[in-house]
C-alpha cells in the first residue's frame, strides 16, 4: 500500500479522485504546484484555508485537504477578505478562474488588492469560460472563437499583472502550467510575503478554446508555451497583453513593500487611542 | 452563557433604532462586521465602525453588498459572530449570498431597515416592503428566520435575538426594521452583562478525522455541528448540493435530504423561534395583525376602536418568518375577521390568509409606504371587519 501512495495525498482529498477536469487541462498542474508550495512554504496545514469561485478553477477547493470553501460566482474574494479578516492567524489563497476573478468578480478584486487584504490570489487564465461550454471571458484575445463570439472576439481583453499592480498588489507574477517549477517557486514565493499576492497562471483548456480555435490538444499547447513564452522579471506590467498567439511575457514583475490592510488599521488606532487600543492583527504577527 | 462585558454598554441611553441595533448586536459578541452605506441603515455602520476599535471588532466597509454579504460568511467560518445591515437595494443585491449562507448552513445577521420600493424608491422614507423578499428573496427552497423590531428597544433587544437564533439554527437571521423604527429616538434600557443571555454556535470536538460537517446528531434540532477554519478539521464546504461529508453530489436522493433538513430545522423548531405579542385578544370579535411600525400606528386605531365599543385586539408579529401558522390557526376559529396592517400593497397578508384558510373574514390596509397609515383609515377597516 505504502510504495503506492501519492505524493500529494496529505494534501489532496483522495477520495474525491477521479476529479473533473479534462484529460490536458492545465488545472491539474496547477493544483499540483499548488500543493508543492504548500509543502516548500512549510505553513502548519491546518492554518491554511483555500477559497474558490465557481467554474471549472472554481473546483480547485473541493480537492485540496485543508479548510476549503467552494462559494458563489466571482465572490471568493470577498468570501476569503471575511475569512481572512476575522482570523488574521490564518493564510488564506483564492484559487479560481479568470471569468470568476476578473468579469464577475473583478470589482472584489481591485479593491482587495487596493486595500491590501493579506490573501494569495491565483487565478487560473485559459482564456473562456470552460465550466459552461466555452464562452467569451475578459481575458479571450482577439480573434480568438468562443460559442459567445462565433465570428472572433473582438473586445480588449485585460492584462492582469497590470490591473493588479495598479490596483495595488504587492506581488505580481506570470507564469504558464507549463513552466511548473518557477510557478511553484512563484507561489511559495506569495504564500510567504504579507499582503495580496497575485500569481496569474495561463493554463490550456484542450476541450474548448483549443478545439474551437484548431490549435491542437494539451500538449499542442504546451508546446506553443514552449516555443512563445519569454521569461522577464521586473517588466513593465503596461507591456503584458497577451494577443492571440503571439509571445507570452512571463516572470516575477512586482515585489513590494505596502501595509496590509490589518497593519494599516492597527497604525492608525494606535495614533488614535494610544494604549487603550489592542492591536487587532497580534495574533498575526 | 453571558454576554461578554467589553460589548455591553449597560445603563439607560436615548437612542434611536438604528444605533440600539449595533448595540444589541456589539451585545450579542459581534465582533465583525461588513457593509456598505445605504439610508436609512448607515448609522448602524457608522456606530459599530466608531465602536469596534475598543472591543476588538472588526469593521470594513466593503465595495458593495455583494462582498459584504460574502465576507460575513467567510468571517463566520473564521468562527466570529458576524453581521452586515442594508436597506433594500442593497437587500437585493445580497440575495445570491444569503443562499449560500442558508445552504451552507452559516451563522450570520443581516439587518434590513427596509425604505419605501421598488428601485431606489424612497431612501429616507419607510416601507414595509421587503418582508416577502427576506424568506424566498434567494433562488431554491430554504428557510431563514425574521424578527421584525417596533421600537429602538427592541432594535436592541431582538437583534441579541437574531444572533442567538442564528448561531442556535445555523441559518442567516434577519432584523427586518423600517425606516421609522430605525430612526425614532426613545429611551433604551441596556442590562449588565451578567443580565444577558447569548448563545454561541455548539463546535464539534470528536476526532479530527471522523468530522462530517453535515452530519446531525440526535437531539440537536437537525442542526449539525460546526467547526472554525484553522481549528484542525480541513473541512470542505460548498455551495452545491452535499452529502454529510460536505462533498458535492449532483443527484436527486441527496438534494432531497439536504433541502428538506434546510427547512425542517426551522419549521420543525418554530415553536421555539416563534415570538409574537398579543394585545386583548381574549373575546376579540377583530384581530388586527401587523408588524414594526405599524404596530404602533395600529395601537391608536384600536383605542379608537374600543372607544367606539368595538370588540378588537392586536396581535404583533415579533418573528416574521417563521410564521406563527400555530397560533394563528388558533384564533381563526375564535375570531369573525382579521385585518392585516402592513406598509406594503399587501405580503404578510398571504401568509396570514394562507393560515386562516376561510376560517374567518382577511382584511387588508395597503399602504405603498412614505409614510405610515392614517389611524383613521385602520380604523375605518376594522369597523368594516366588524360587520
Amino acid at each position: 500500500m505504502n510504495e503506492a501512495a501519492h505524493p500529494m495525498e496529505s494534501i489532496l482529498r483522495m477520495d474525491r479522485m477521479p476529479h473533473i477536469w479534462c484529460p490536458g487541462c492545465g488545472i491539474g498542474t496547477v493544483v499540483t504546484a499548488f500543493a508543492m508550495a504548500l509543502q516548500q512554504a512549510g505553513i502548519p496545514l491546518d492554518k491554511i484555508a483555500v477559497v474558490s469561485g465557481i467554474g471549472c478553477s472554481g473546483r480547485v477547493a473541493g480537492y485540496i485537504k485543508l479548510d476549503s470553501f467552494h462559494t458563489t460566482h466571482g465572490r471568493a474574494i470577498p468570501f476569503a477578505t471575511g475569512l481572512k479578516l476575522a482570523n488574521p492567524e490564518l493564510t488564506v489563497v483564492v484559487i479560481s478562474g479568470d471569468g470568476d476573478l476578473i468579469a464577475i468578480g473583478g470589482n472584489h478584486f481591485i479593491h482587495a488588492a487596493r486595500r491590501n487584504v493579506d490573501i494569495k490570489v491565483f487565478c487560473i487564465n485559459n482564456f473562456n469560460y470552460a465550466m459552461t461550454g466555452g464562452q467569451l471571458g475578459p481575458t479571450t484575445p482577439e480573434p480568438a472563437i468562443t460559442t459567445t463570439s462565433p465570428y472572433g472576439a473582438f473586445e480588449n481583453p485585460f492584462n492582469l499583472p497590470f490591473l493588479a499592480e495598479g490596483s495595488g498588489a504587492v506581488y505580481v507574477a506570470r507564469w504558464t502550467a507549463l513552466h511548473i517549477r518557477r510557478l511553484t517557486k512563484s507561489m511559495t514565493e506569495a504564500l510567504l510575503k504579507k499582503g495580496f499576492s497575485f500569481v496569474e497562471i495561463i493554463a490550456p483548456c484542450p476541450t474548448l478554446y483549443s478545439r474551437r480555435n484548431r490549435l491542437g490538444d494539451g500538449l499542442d499547447e504546451l508546446r506553443h508555451y514552449h516555443d512563445k513564452s519569454v521569461i522577464k522579471h521586473g517588466a513593465d506590467t503596461r507591456e503584458l497583453d497577451i494577443s492571440y498567439r503571439d509571445k507570452i511575457v512571463m516572470g516575477k514583475f512586482v515585489d513590494r513593500e505596502r501595509p496590509t490592510f490589518v497593519e494599516a488599521l492597527d497604525k492608525r488606532f494606535t495614533e488614535v487611542f494610544g494604549k487603550k487600543y489592542e492591536p487587532y492583527g497580534k495574533v498575526a504577527t | 452563557m453571558k454576554a461578554d462585558a467589553k460589548g455591553v454598554l449597560t445603563g439607560a441611553h436615548y437612542l434611536d433604532g438604528d444605533h440600539a441595533c449595533a448595540e444589541g448586536a456589539l451585545a450579542a459578541g459581534c465582533r465583525f462586521f461588513a457593509g456598505y452605506p445605504i439610508t436609512p441603515s448607515t448609522e448602524v455602520a457608522e456606530r459599530i465602525a466608531s465602536r469596534f476599535p475598543l472591543v476588538g471588532g472588526l469593521f470594513v466597509q466593503m465595495e458593495d453588498e455583494l462582498a459584504s454579504m460574502a465576507a460575513i460568511l467567510g468571517a463566520s467560518w473564521a468562527g466570529k459572530k458576524s453581521m452586515t445591515v442594508t436597506s433594500g437595494p442593497g437587500f437585493s443585491l445580497m440575495m445570491e449570498n444569503i443562499g449560500l449562507g442558508a445552504m451552507t448552513e452559516t451563522p450570520c445577521v443581516i439587518v434590513n431597515v427596509q425604505r419605501g420600493g421598488p428601485s431606489t424608491g424612497l431612501p429616507t422614507l419607510p416601507g414595509q416592503q421587503d418582508m416577502m423578499q427576506a424568506r424566498w428573496g434567494s433562488h431554491g427552497d430554504y428557510e431563514i428566520i425574521a424578527v421584525v423590531p417596533n421600537s429602538p428597544q427592541e432594535c436592541f433587544d431582538l437583534t441579541i435575538e437574531a444572533f442567538n437564533l442564528s448561531e442556535k439554527y445555523r441559518v442567516p437571521v434577519m432584523v427586518m426594521m423600517d425606516e421609522c423604527v430605525g430612526h425614532m429616538t426613545e429611551r433604551v434600557d441596556i442590562p449588565a452583562a451578567s443580565e444577558l443571555e447569548v448563545y454561541n454556535r455548539k463546535l464539534y470536538d470528536g476526532p479530527k478525522d471522523q468530522y462530517l460537517p453535515y452530519k446531525v446528531e440526535n437531539g440537536n434540532g437537525q442542526v449539525p455541528l460546526m467547526a472554525n477554519a484553522g481549528d484542525g478539521y480541513r473541512f470542505h464546504i460548498t455551495g452545491l448540493t452535499h452529502d454529510e461529508r460536505g462533498y458535492p453530489a449532483m443527484n436527486a436522493e441527496v438534494q432531497q435530504q439536504c433541502v428538506s433538513r434546510l427547512m425542517d430545522k426551522i419549521t420543525g423548531n418554530a415553536a421555539d423561534i416563534c415570538r409574537y405579542e398579543e394585545h386583548r385578544l381574549k373575546g376579540a370579535e377583530v384581530v388586527v395583525v401587523t408588524y414594526g411600525i405599524s404596530s404602533r400606528v395600529t395601537m391608536r386605531a384600536i383605542e379608537l376602536a374600543q372607544a367606539k365599543g368595538l370588540s378588537v385586539g392586536m396581535f404583533r408579529l415579533i418573528t416574521a418568518w417563521p410564521f406563527p401558522e400555530k397560533r394563528i390557526k388558533e384564533l381563526a376559529e375564535k375570531v369573525k375577521s382579521l385585518v392585516m396592517v402592513e406598509l406594503n400593497m399587501g405580503q404578510m397578508v398571504h401568509e396570514l390568509e394562507r393560515c386562516v384558510a376561510g376560517r374567518a373574514k382577511v382584511f387588508l390596509s395597503p399602504h405603498a409606504g412614505g409614510w405610515v397609515h392614517d389611524p383613521d383609515d385602520i380604523l375605518k377597516l376594522i369597523q368594516e371587519a366588524a360587520k
